[in-house]
């Protein structure tokens, strides 16, 4: 025992003598990224309120400070965002992606603070992925997500990781204003209305296991609280466009699973829910195939392709899903260049009533410090009883052109 | 020469086939003790951090930098390759990008990419074994850990070192892949006599035409030992673009383990 403590002893002592003469503690990085975008809407809008504006310009501001020390063991990091749009209200707004305490222990890691968390393997559509808040004025994509107050333990072990959340306080969705683009047309009123007595403070729990098998990448994760989808409910009968979002207490199983072998990647996301209505499942499964080094190119071509299901209730007992019965397909294109060059081109249709999505996201660097990135979404073939209806004629292009500091 | 001194010569000349075949290498035995003694060499190497900067250049003389840090760790068992973890610091782009290898010897790698502003980590397909690493003229294969069974040898002559060690004499050996889905059908390497260190690597593409040349330069020793090389020049013959690498001092045993190179860490890594 003592002479496995001087062991360790002499070991931190070299390790010490080993670091470069640089590394002076702590160790603070500061960085900026600034973007502009311009958002283009080749159609008038469908809803009388809705402004008709064809070029939406706004900006954005995320600066990132970090400081570390215990070489690197201890960690805070802070990262505001900011973004100014000037056609629509509620996309002019703030948040703390990112103000947290990271811990590296002897056997834990432990974060404190606001972060942000991602679980989950497809590509079309996140079922797994829970901890977060999504930030539904930044894109109907809803990838972009709020920062969630939190702490974290993850215990990693031969048996797999494992890893604890309690989430104090619950963060709402943001929508769009009632006149902007991509509103649908309705309000979603600022007061939201909650199952728990305790609103936003009620506790969330999460648990999660995730393990490397071989060639399977695998995570089971359980969460307990307030869903981050809410249901929006017509309260105002003098408005029926005025909707109040309400937060549900649910339970929610779920299963992300990744199998790689050559060039195919074969994944899946299952969930089981309870609290909306009945408990139900629901699933996103696919792949994705990559043609490496094209025709002798540097190039890589990716063929992407999901189901979704998710059998939730279709009354108001449940969030509105337009993932009930749909395909994705989606071809992916890395010029493996200087630039970083690349494109995702993909479809989401509905099996049922063939209503679609069809999005464009493309980016590539520009020198050292800049890069441009382009996003075309476009809501095709809408059906009347589909969500998708709603945004009909708010088909976009959105260009931004990002600035590193 | 006297006249039994010739019969003896005469003699000796008629059994040396035989000899030759008894007791002395074939080109293929010596071209593999070759990598062995390379390998036995830098046995025991532990674990190690560099800081690594690149210079992409094009035909037209544009160039572009990438700056990254390489973690490294030894697996000692032969059957296994070894680990390692790359993070970007730039472009500030792809800032906090960290990418987790763990090399095997002919099966495919295990490797996984961790996305900052997704805080995604992804499970990636390892057949790209060929394509460019980050937009450079280095392929994947070439900057992974060179595990001597991954390869089949020949020796082929020894000469002098050439460009990047004029003074020294060098072995020159070929050597084919053994795993799957290489660029390259072979590379000629030059082995330093005295250090056992590649001075230089030809790569053939699939159609066997020269592709590239790789210079090694600057080598130093640590720990009375290990030899590495500080300047990687990789020229493309076919496009004219080159890349050059440098290093930074290497930190040996700097306390890493395996579980420092596990999944889970990569969203940790800084």
């Amino acid at each position: 025992m003592i002479s496995g403590v001087r062991i360790a002893a002499a070991g931190l002592c070299l390790a010490a003598g080993a670091l470069p003469a640089l590394a002076k503690e702590p160790n603070i990085e500061t960085s900026l990224e600034l973007g502009m975008e311009l958002r283009l809407f080749p159609n008038d809008p469908a809803f009388g309120l809705q402004r008709d504006r064809a070029v939406s310009p706004s900006f954005y501001l995320e600066p990132e400070i970090s400081a570390d020390w215990n070489g690197g063991d201890d960690r805070l990091t802070l990262v505001p965002f900011a973004r100014v749009d000037r056609d629509d209200d509620s996309r002019t707004h703030v948040d703390l992606r990112e103000a947290n305490w990271l811990h590296i222990g002897d056997g834990y890691d432990l974060v404190i603070g606001a972060d942000k968390v991602f679980w989950g393997v497809t590509e079309s559509r996140h079922l797994v992925d829970i901890v977060n808040q999504s930030d539904g004025v930044e894109d109907v994509d809803l990838e972009d997500k709020l920062g969630q107050p939190m702490v974290q333990l993850a215990v990693p072990s031969d048996l797999g990781t494992f890893s604890l959340f309690v989430m104090p306080y619950f963060r709402e969705r943001t929508f769009p204003d009632a006149d902007a683009r991509l509103s649908g047309g309705v309000r979603v009123d600022d007061d939201a209305q909650y199952d728990s007595d305790a609103e936003e403070f009620h506790p969330d729990l999460a648990v999660r296991w995730s393990q490397v098998i071989g060639d399977f990448d695998v995570g089971l994760s359980h969460f307990h609280g307030t869903s981050r989808e809410p249901r929006l409910l017509a309260l105002d009968p003098a408005n029926p466009s005025n909707l109040t979002p309400y937060y549900d207490q649910i339970d929610q199983t779920g299963l992300d699973l990744q199998y790689t072998t050559d060039a195919w990647l074969w994944k899946l996301e299952a969930i089981g829910r309870g609290g909306h209505g009945d408990y139900f499942p629901a699933a996103v499964a696919g792949f994705e195939y990559t043609l490496f080094g094209v025709r002798g190119s540097d190039m890589d071509l990716g063929f992407l392709a999901e189901y979704q299901y998710d059998g939730r209730d279709e009354d108001s007992s449940a969030p509105g899903t337009l993932a009930n019965n749909d395909t994705f397909i989606g071809t992916r294109l890395t010029f493996n260049d200087v630039d970083d060059t690349s494109l995702l081109a993909g479809a989401v249709v509905d099996n049922e009533d063939g209503s679609t999505l069809l999005s464009l996201e493309a980016e590539r660097r520009i020198g050292d410090d800049w890069k441009v990135e382009a996003v075309a979404r476009f809501f095709l073939n809408a059906d009347s009883e589909n969500g998708l209806k709603a945004l009909e004629r708010d088909d976009f292009v959105s260009l931004t052109l990002i600035r590193y500091f | 020469m006297g006249k039994l001194q010739r019969i003896l010569a005469l003699a000796v000349l008629a059994i040396s086939p035989v000899l030759q075949s008894a007791y002395a290498e074939t080109p293929q035995e010596k071209g593999r003790a070759i990598a062995e003694e390379t390998d036995r060499r830098d046995l025991g190497w532990g674990d190690s951090d560099v800081v690594m900067s690149m210079i992409l250049r094009n035909a037209e003389g544009e160039s572009s930098v990438r700056e990254l840090r390489l973690r490294s760790l030894e697996v000692p068992e032969r059957g296994v390759g070894d680990k390692s973890i790359t993070v970007f610091d730039k472009p500030r782009d792809i800032e906090g990008t960290a990418f987790l290898s763990h090399t095997k010897i002919l099966d495919p790698d295990d490797q996984w990419l961790y996305l900052p502003a997704l805080k995604r980590v992804k499970r990636i397909s390892s057949k790209n074994k060929s394509g460019p690493f980050v937009g450079s003229e280095f392929a994947y294969e070439d900057l992974v850990s060179q595990e001597v069974d991954r390869y089949d040898y020949t020796w082929l002559r020894d000469e002098n070192c050439g460009e990047a060690a004029p003074t020294r004499e060098c072995f020159v050996v070929e050597r084919k892949p053994l795993y799957e889905h290489s660029g390259y059908t072979k590379q000629v390497s030059w082995v330093d006599k005295q250090d056992y260190q590649p001075r230089k690597t030809e790569f053939y593409d699939r159609k066997d035409a020269l592709l590239k040349t790789l210079l090694q330069l600057d080598y130093k020793q640590y720990q009375g030992q290990y030899w590495r090389t500080h300047r990687m020049d990789m020229t493309n013959h076919q496009t004219g673009k080159s890349t050059t690498l440098t290093f930074e001092d290497y930190s040996f045993k700097v306390g890493l383990s395996e579980g420092d190179f596990e999944k889970n860490r990569l969203k940790r890594v800084r």
